[in-house]
C-alpha cells in the first residue's frame, strides 16, 4: 500500500505507522472518558485513520481509506482535519 | 551420448558444451539448455519419486509448473532443494540429486507404499494415526516425514547474499511472450519508462517453443529481434530470470529477479537473487497459459508429459521426447504436436476423444478415442487405447503427450480478491471483472489464442495502458502469424479411471477424490483440504481446473456451479532468504552505538542490548571473577568517590515556543510552566488510560525552550505520542518539537567527588558551588576550553551528581577526560547493571515498575503535581474506581530477613504459612538485586495495600526457580532517604 503524503508525495506503507479510528482526535473537552479510550469504530468499508509518516517528514495524517481494498479515498494533514471537523 | 538430441534445430549453442552431473553420473548439454531438457536429450526420463506412493516421475512440462521434475542442486550449505529442473539453467558443474527416495532414484525402496496405495488414500493420516495419541509425537510424525515428502534443507546456515531493489516505472509488463513483446514494443516505443519482467532466461515465451512462422520467419527469430530492439531502448529495463510473483496494493508488484542460479562460479559477495519491488502506475499481465493434462488410469509414469511440453523439447531443446509416440488431446492444439513429432522423426498416433476428427495428416489418427491405461515402470512401455466402438487395443509407446486444453496463466489477478470466471467456449477460466487496480490482462493469460491474436492484444492493451497515464501512442505493427480458431471439447477424464493422477506433486487421484466425495465432502475448498490438492509447492497449476471439473462430474453440477480457483502470492516459491535480503544475523535490525562505545570497548565492556541501542553493561577488571565482582566495585566506588556512565541512549526532545510549557502541562502530572529558567524538573508522563507511560526530566533553558528526556526504551513511543498531542489534540498550541537524542552525548559524574571532577573539566568562569549550582539545576557552560556543553545537576544514583551533555561528535573524547580527570579519585566508568543497582537502592521505578499495569498511586507519586490547575492526558482516567482501589499493589522495598538469600524479580508474595495459590497472590517482585551498600540482597515490589504494611513479613515465593524467601516490607528508600548526598 502505498500513501500519499502532503508534504512527501507517494510513499510506501512501511515508512508510516498506524494509530485507528481518526475519532481520537476529538479528545472530549473535559479529559478522556471511557468512550473515547476504549470505543473504537472497526466497520468494514470506508474508514478515517490515524497514519504518521514517521519515516519521513513526521506528519499525523487524517487517511480516508477503504479497508477490504485498501483504497484509499483522501489524505489530510490530521491539524488541518481537525479545523474541518 | 546425447542419444536423444536432434541433429540440428533448437535455440541451444551447441559450440558450448557443458557438462554437469545427476544423481553422479556425468552427462552433457548444451548452453541454452535447461537440466531437464539436457537429461531428456540424454535419453534420461526417470527425473524423481512421487511425494506418497513413491512413484517414478519424469517432468510433465517444460516449464515452471512442473510438479515432478524437483530436484536438489549443489551440496552441503550450498544445497538448494525442490528446484525445478524445468526451469533450471543448465551451467558447466552443475550437480544435481533427485529426491524423496530410500536407497537409489532407480530401486526406492519406498516404493513399497504403491503396492499398499488401497491404505494410503485420501485422509488417511487422519484415520490411521488417531491412536494412541502418545504415538503422533515420537513414532507417527517421524514415520511420515521420512516416507513422504520433498527435498530436504541442509540445515545450516544460507551461505549466499540476497538483496533488496525497488524500481519505478510508468509500465510493468508481466511475461515476454508474443503478447508481452508487441506491448513493451508499443510501451518501448512511445519513450514511457518501461520493465520487461519475465521468469525465462530467453525472452519470448511459447515462441520459442513453436514452428509456426512470425512474421514470414521463425517465431524464435522474432522473439530475439523484438528483445535485441527493447535492449536498445533506454527507458526499457529488461528483466530476464525474473518472476513477478504477487500483486499488493497501490501498484506495488512483489518479484524474484535470480541473478546467480544459472552461473558455475559466481562473483564472492554478489548476491545470488534480488527481491524486486516494482511501483508501477500501469501494470499489463501477459503471462500465457498453462497447458493442463488429462487423467487416465496411471498417466504418471516417466515419458508421459504435456502436449506443448513435447513441442518444447523439439523446437526449443532440439531433444526428442520420444520415438513412438502417442497423443493424447481433446482439441487442435495436440495435433500441432503430433505433426511436431513426426517431423522430429518420431512414429506418432493420436488419439483424440472428440469424435471425427481424423483428417489424413500421415500419422494414424483414433477419432473418439481415450487412454485407458499405461504400461512400464520406470518410463512409459505402451499404452491402452479404448476405440470409439469400445475395443481395446495395447499399443507400444516410449512417451504420451497429452493435451487438456489451456488454462490462462490469471494467478496474479486474483492477488487482490479477484475471482476468474468460467469461459464455455475456451473450456477454461478466465481473468474475472475484477482485477487489481491498474492491471490490465493481454493475451492468452486472458483467454486470447491465436498468435496473430496475441500479438495484436499486447499493443492493444499497451496502447490503452498509455493512455490511462496521459501518453498517446500508435500500437506497434504486428507481424503476420497463426491465427487458427480455438476447437476444444471439454474433456477431463477417463470415464472408469481410479488411480488417474489429478495433482502429481502431492499425489492426488480421481479416486482421492471419488473417496472425499463418499465421505460427504462436497465443496471444493473442503475437499482440496482434505485430499491436499493443489496444496504442493506448484500449487496445483496443472492441477486445479481438472479437480474442480470432476468434483462438478460427482456432484452433477456444472463447472461454474462448483466453484473456481484462488491464487494467493507467490506464484512460484520465493525462498525466505529473499524475503529477508540483508536483514539476518547482525543486520536484522539496525544496532545504534552511542559516540563512546569504541572507547567502552577497548575498557573490556560487556554490552547490553537496550532496544537497537548497545550499552555498556559493566567494565571488567583484571581480578574479577564473575560480573557481580565488576558491578560491586563499580557501585562502591560510585557511592565512595566518582562514577561515569553513558546516559545518551536515553531520549532528548527540544520542546521550543512560546506555549511550550503549556503544552507540557498537559502532557505531564505534573507542572513545567512553572519551572525557573536553568532549573531541571522531574516529570511523569501517563498514557491517556491513566496509566504510567514514561517518566524522565525536563530543563528549562530558556522562557521558550524545554528540553525533555524520556527512558532509553520509550523514547519512540514518547515522540510519536507528543507530536500526536501536537497536531491532533492541540493544533492551536505554539510549539515545535524535536528529538536531539542523536545530536548529543550525555555522561552522568556522580559520587561524592563528582564536583571535584567537573571542577577539571568545566571551563573555570562556571561556578559550580551549590549555591550557585544546586540540585537540580541546568546551564549551558564551555568545559576543556571552549567546548559548549550543557550541564544538569541531576541524579539517578542518589549521589551528588551532574550529567553533562556535549555535542556528539565529541562524546568519545569527554568520556575519556572525564574518566582521566577522576583517576586521582579512583572515579571509574560503570555500566547499566550498577546503574540499575543503585537505582533499586534509592527507589527509583525503572522499566521494570513502569510495565503498562502500573499508576502514579502505586509507584507512591499520587501527589506530584496534585496542585496543579490545567488538565492533563490520564488525568480524568486515572481516577477511575479501579485504578484508585486501596487494595492495589503499591511499590515497596523488600530485604531478606537473611541478607543472603538471592531474591529474585518475577516472584510472588504470600502470606508466612499460606498455600501458593492465585487467591492468596499478594503481588509480585519487579527488580532485586544485591546492595554493596546494604550487604544484603533487596528489592522493589508491588504488594497489596502495601504501604499499609511497612515492617511486616511475608513470602517471595518462586515457582520456577524453586525459591521461598521470607522478606520485610520496608520503604523503597533503601539508601540515604532524605537525599542529604544528593544535595550535598
Amino acid at each position: 500500500m502505498r500513501i500519499n503524503c502532503p508534504f512527501c508525495g507517494q510513499r510506501v506503507v512501511e515508512e508510516y505507522v498506524y494509530l485507528g479510528d481518526a475519532k481520537l482526535t476529538r479528545r472530549p473537552e473535559g479529559g478522556s472518558d471511557h468512550d473515547h479510550v476504549y470505543l473504537r469504530d472497526n466497520p468494514t468499508g470506508r474508514h478515517r485513520e490515524l497514519w504518521r509518516h514517521e519515516g519521513g517528514c513526521g506528519a499525523w495524517l487524517v487517511v480516508e481509506r477503504d479497508v477490504t481494498s485498501h483504497r484509499i479515498f483522501s489524505v489530510m494533514l490530521a491539524d488541518r482535519g481537525q479545523n474541518a471537523n | 551420448m546425447q542419444i536423444d538430441r536432434l541433429s540440428s534445430g533448437g535455440l541451444i549453442d551447441r559450440s558450448s558444451p557443458l557438462g554437469f552431473d545427476f544423481d553422479g553420473v556425468r552427462y552433457e548439454g548444451f548452453a541454452g539448455d535447461t537440466l531437464a531438457s539436457a537429461l531428456i536429450a540424454n535419453g534420461v526420463r526417470l527425473m524423481g519419486r512421487s511425494f506418497k506412493y513413491h512413484r517414478p516421475r519424469g517432468p510433465l512440462s517444460a516449464g515452471p509448473e512442473e510438479p515432478n521434475a524437483l530436484m536438489t542442486l549443489g551440496a552441503g550449505a550450498k544445497s538448494d532443494p525442490n528446484v525445478r529442473a524445468t526451469t533450471q539453467e543448465l551451467f558447466d558443474g552443475l550437480e544435481a540429486r533427485s529426491q524423496n527416495h530410500l536407497g537409489g532414484l532407480r530401486r526406492d525402496l519406498l516404493a513399497v507404499n504403491d503396492v499398499f496405495h488401497r491404505f494410503l488414500g485420501a485422509g488417511f493420516y487422519y484415520k490411521t494415526f488417531m491412536w494412541p495419541s502418545a504415538f503422533w509425537e515420537r513414532i507417527y510424525e517421524p514415520l511420515i516425514r521420512r516416507a513422504a515428502g520433498l527435498g530436504a534443507l541442509s540445515g545450516e546456515p544460507d551461505p549466499d547474499e540476497y538483496e533488496h531493489a525497488h524500481l519505478h516505472c510508468d509500465i510493468l509488463i508481466i511475461g515476454a511472450g508474443p503478447a508481452g513483446l508487441m506491448a513493451a514494443l508499443t510501451a518501448g516505443r512511445s519513450g514511457a519508462r518501461v520493465a520487461l519482467a519475465d521468469e525465462d532466461f530467453r525472452l519470448g515465451g511459447r515462441l520459442n517453443a513453436e514452428s509456426h512462422q512470425v512474421g514470414g520467419g521463425g517465431a524464435a527469430d522474432w522473439a530475439a529481434a523484438a528483445a535485441a530492439e527493447l535492449a536498445t531502448l533506454l527507458n526499457v529495463t529488461l528483466l530476464p530470470r525474473t518472476t513477478v510473483f504477487g500483486v499488493y496494493d497501490g501498484g506495488i508488484y512483489g518479484a524474484l529477479e535470480r541473478l546467480a542460479d544459472h552461473i558455475a562460479a559466481p562473483a564472492a559477495g554478489a548476491p545470488r537473487q534480488r527481491l524486486w519491488k516494482v511501483v508501477a502506475k500501469r501494470a499489463i499481465l501477459a503471462a500465457g497459459a498453462i497447458e493442463r493434462p488429462i487423467a487416465f488410469e496411471n498417466n504418471d509414469r516417466p515419458g508421459i508429459m504435456l502436449a506443448g511440453a513435447a513441442r518444447t523439447w523439439i523446437n526449443r531443446y532440439a531433444a526428442l521426447p520420444g520415438r513412438r509416440a502417442v497423443v493424447f488431446t481433446c482439441n487442435d492444439d495436440g495435433w500441432r504436436t503430433a505433426r511436431d513429432l513426426q517431423t522430429a522423426g518420431a512414429e506418432v498416433t493420436l488419439v483424440d476423444s472428440r469424435a471425427g476428427q481424423a483428417k489424413a495428416e500421415g500419422f494414424r489418427t483414433i477419432p473418439g478415442g481415450a487412454l485407458v491405461d499405461t504400461g512400464g515402470r520406470r518410463r512409459v512401455s505402451h499404452v491402452s487405447i479404448r476405440h470409439a466402438d469400445g475395443t481395446v487395443d495395447r499399443v507400444a509407446a516410449d512417451m504420451i503427450a497429452v493435451s487438456g486444453g489451456w488454462s490462462p496463466t490469471l494467478h496474479l489477478t486474483c492477488h487482490l480478491g479477484g475471482r476468474p470466471i468460467w469461459d464455455e467456449t475456451l473450456a477454461a477460466f478466465i481473468p474475472g471483472p475484477n482485477p487489481p487496480p491498474g492491471l490490465s490482462v493481454a493475451g492468452a493469460a486472458r483467454g486470447v489464442c491465436s498468435t496473430a491474436a496475441c500479438l495484436k492484444d499486447g499493443a492493444q492493451k499497451a496502447v490503452a495502458a498509455l493512455g490511462d497515464i496521459g501518453v498517446t501512442a500508435p500500437p506497434a505493427g504486428a507481424p503476420a502469424a497463426e491465427d487458427g480458431p480455438v476447437s476444444i471439447a471439454p474433456f477431463w477424464f477417463v470415464e472408469g479411471a481410479k488411480r488417474a493422477w489429478i495433482d502429481l506433486q502431492n499425489d492426488v487421484t480421481l479416486k482421492d477424490l471419488q473417496l472425499a466425495h463418499q465421505e460427504g465432502f462436497r465443496s471444493v475448498e473442503h475437499m482440496k483440504r482434505y485430499t491436499t490438492l493443489g496444496m504442493a509447492t506448484d500449487q496445483g497449476k496443472t492441477a486445479n481446473v481438472i479437480a474442480i471439473a470432476a468434483i462438478a462430474a460427482l456432484t452433477g453440477r456444472s463447472v461454474e456451479e462448483t466453484g473456481t480457483t484462488s491464487f494467493r502470492p507467490p506464484y512460484t516459491p520465493v525462498p525466505i532468504a529473499a524475503f529477508a535480503g540483508r536483514h539476518r544475523g547482525g543486520e536484522f535490525r539496525p544496532t545504534r552505538l552511542t559516540p563512546s562505545h569504541d572507547w567502552a570497548a577497548a575498557q573490556g565492556t560487556d554490552f547490553v542490548e537496550a532496544g537497537l541501542w548497545m550499552r555498556a553493561q559493566w567494565f571488567r577488571r583484571d581480578g574479577e571473577a564473575g560480573w557481580r565482582d565488576s558491578v560491586d566495585r563499580e557501585v562502591k566506588t560510585t557511592r565512595s568517590a566518582a562514577g561515569i556512565v553513558d546516559v545518551t541512549t536515553l531520549g532528548k526532545i527540544d520542546v521550543k515556543g512560546p506555549d511550550a510549557g503549556a503544552f507540557l502541562d498537559r502532557l505531564y502530572q505534573n507542572s513545567f510552566s512553572t519551572l525557573a529558567i536553568g532549573r531541571c524538573r522531574y516529570g511523569l508522563m501517563l498514557r491517556e488510560d491513566g496509566i504510567v507511560f514514561d517518566d524522565g526530566t525536563a530543563a528549562r533553558l530558556g522562557a521558550e525552550h524545554f528540553l525533555v528526556t524520556t527512558t532509553t526504551a520509550k523514547a519512540v513511543e514518547v515522540m510519536r505520542h507528543m507530536e500526536f498531542c501536537r497536531q491532533c489534540l492541540w493544533p492551536e498550541l505554539d510549539v515545535s518539537l524535536v528529538s536531539v537524542t542523536e545530536q548529543w552525548a550525555q555522561y552522568a559524574a556522580t559520587g561524592p567527588r563528582a564536583r571535584d571532577l567537573l571542577r577539571k573539566i568545566v571551563d573555570a568562569e562556571h561556578d559550580l558551588g551549590d549555591a550557585a549550582f544546586p540540585y537540580m539545576a541546568c546551564a549551558a557552560v564551555s568545559v576543556c576550553g571552549g567546548v559548549p556543553a550543557r550541564l544538569f545537576r541531576l541524579s539517578f544514583s542518589g549521589e551528588l551528581g551532574y550529567e553533562i551533555a556535549i555535542p556528539a561528535r565529541y562524546g568519545h573524547d569527554l568520556v575519556d577526560v572525564l574518566v582521566r580527570a577522576g583517576a586521582e579519585w579512583g572515579a571509574a566508568p560503570y555500566g547499566v547493571e550498577a546503574l540499575g543497582v543503585m537505582r533499586v537502592e534509592k527507589g527509583h521505578p525503572a522499566g521494570s515498575e513502569l510495565d503498562g499495569r502500573t499508576t502514579a498511586a502505586d509507584l507512591g507519586m499520587a501527589r506530584l503535581g496534585a496542585k496543579k490547575a490545567t488538565g492533563f492526558i490520564g488525568r480524568e482516567m486515572a481516577r477511575r474506581e479501579g485504578l484508585t482501589r486501596p487494595d492495589r499493589e503499591t511499590m515497596v522495598g523488600l530485604r531478606p530477613v537473611d541478607p543472603q538469600a538471592k531474591l529474585s524479580s518475577g516472584a510472588h508474595f504470600i502470606e508466612i504459612g499460606a498455600e501458593p495459590t492465585l487467591a492468596n497472590d499478594l503481588g509480585w517482585m519487579a527488580s532485586a538485586v544485591w546492595s554493596p551498600e546494604l550487604e544484603s540482597y533487596i528489592g522493589l515490589g508491588f504488594v497489596r495495600g502495601g504501604g499499609q504494611r511497612m515492617g511486616d513479613r511475608i513470602r517471595a515465593w518462586d515457582g520456577i526457580r524453586g525459591a521461598d524467601i521470607v522478606v520485610e516490607i520496608v520503604s523503597p528508600h533503601f539508601v540515604d532517604p532524605e537525599g542529604e548526598r544528593l544535595r550535598g
